[in-house]
């Protein structure tokens, strides 16, 4: 009976620090997306400059899917210069880069591609399809899609120009 | 014999849990019932039912959409899943290593109501047992001279 009583205090803390340890192990900012290395959702958008894009069209290149918002600051201010900056310094081999603008108002997203002067295709997301489509849970997140047409990479948060060069690279 | 009834008891119990199938329901009625499964990825612990936020809106009109298409609860469930991953359903599929999260609370219940037995049942020997004067009666000597002081004391 004392040999039990001494053991059920250590048997009961012990679970509760294994899962402490894991719970610290774990990185919560950390969003796994079940898509990554899977097809990349098929998906056809307008663009805000007229015309029509799809993953269809895009068979054969690598896509750098961009899902951001006017509203979102500071993170999408300050990746869309770095978006920018690899539109021009891949898109003669090859790349794409898309915009997909999400929950927003088409005058302030269009703000907002005159704001950073974006040359690269933007379109919106009215509905929410394509995003819910991708797995979206807030903005910005960014798709790589291989030449394959599989997802390569998934990033959430703003982009830094040295992961975006990173994994254009690792794409082409 | 109760070892097998509470592992069976609680079986029952979950499998009551499980939906029902969602025949001679309207459109509006599953849409509700589905988002009410579906986390909202942009809000703090609030389903997709609950939440007035524009993605939860949006995904709910995904989930009627798909209704009207013809799709199953169970596939739009797993539209979903494939998606987000499992982490979008409020409770967790009953399979392999989630089943501790379903069974551990009754565990933690069927356990908590050990201890309170365990706890009651010393209570009722310790109350049955002879009190200690009965055990060890007072030697009338001592007892008299007791009485004797008390009496002066009390004056």
């Amino acid at each position: 009976m004392a040999t039990w009583k001494k053991l059920i205090v250590p048997l009961a803390v012990l679970p509760v620090l294994v899962l402490l340890a894991y719970g610290f192990k774990t990185d919560p900012r950390q969003i796994p997306s079940p898509l990554v290395a899977r097809p990349a959702p098929p998906f056809a958008m307008s663009i805000f400059d007229g015309g029509r894009t799809s993953l269809e069209q895009l068979r054969g290149r690598p896509v750098v899917l961009n899902f951001w918002a006017s509203w979102c600051f500071p993170a999408c201010y300050e990746e869309a210069p770095a978006l920018e900056a690899a539109w021009q310094a891949y898109r003669d081999r090859g790349v794409m880069v898309l915009g997909v603008d999400i929950q927003d108002r088409e005058t302030e997203a269009k703000a907002f591609i005159e704001r950073f002067k974006l040359s690269f295709p933007n379109g919106p997301d009215p509905q929410g399809k394509l995003s819910i489509d991708y797995g979206v849970y807030g903005v910005p997140e960014t798709f790589f899609i291989g030449k394959d047409g599989t997802i390569h990479y998934k990033h959430v948060g703003a982009l830094s120009e040295k992961v975006l060069r990173a994994k254009i690279e690792e794409m082409l | 014999m109760r070892r097998v009834i509470a592992p069976l008891l609680i079986l029952c119990v979950v499998w009551q849990w499980s939906p029902s199938p969602a025949i001679a329901m309207t459109i509006e009625e599953q849409t509700h019932g589905l988002a009410a499964e579906l986390r909202c990825p942009v809000c703090q612990n609030l389903s997709v039912d609950d939440s007035p936020s524009e993605m939860a809106n949006q995904m709910r009109e995904v989930v009627r959409e798909k209704l009207k298409d013809g799709e199953s609860p169970e596939q739009i469930r797993a539209y979903f899943v494939s998606r987000y991953g499992e982490w979008i359903l409020l409770a967790p599929k009953r399979q392999g290593f989630n089943w501790v999260a379903w069974l551990l609370p009754f565990g933690a219940i069927l356990g908590g109501l050990g201890v309170i037995g365990l706890v009651v049942r010393r209570a009722i020997v310790r109350g049955r047992a002879p009190r200690e004067e009965e055990l060890h009666p007072l030697d009338p000597r001592y007892a008299g001279r007791l009485e004797a002081e008390l009496k002066e004391w009390g004056r």
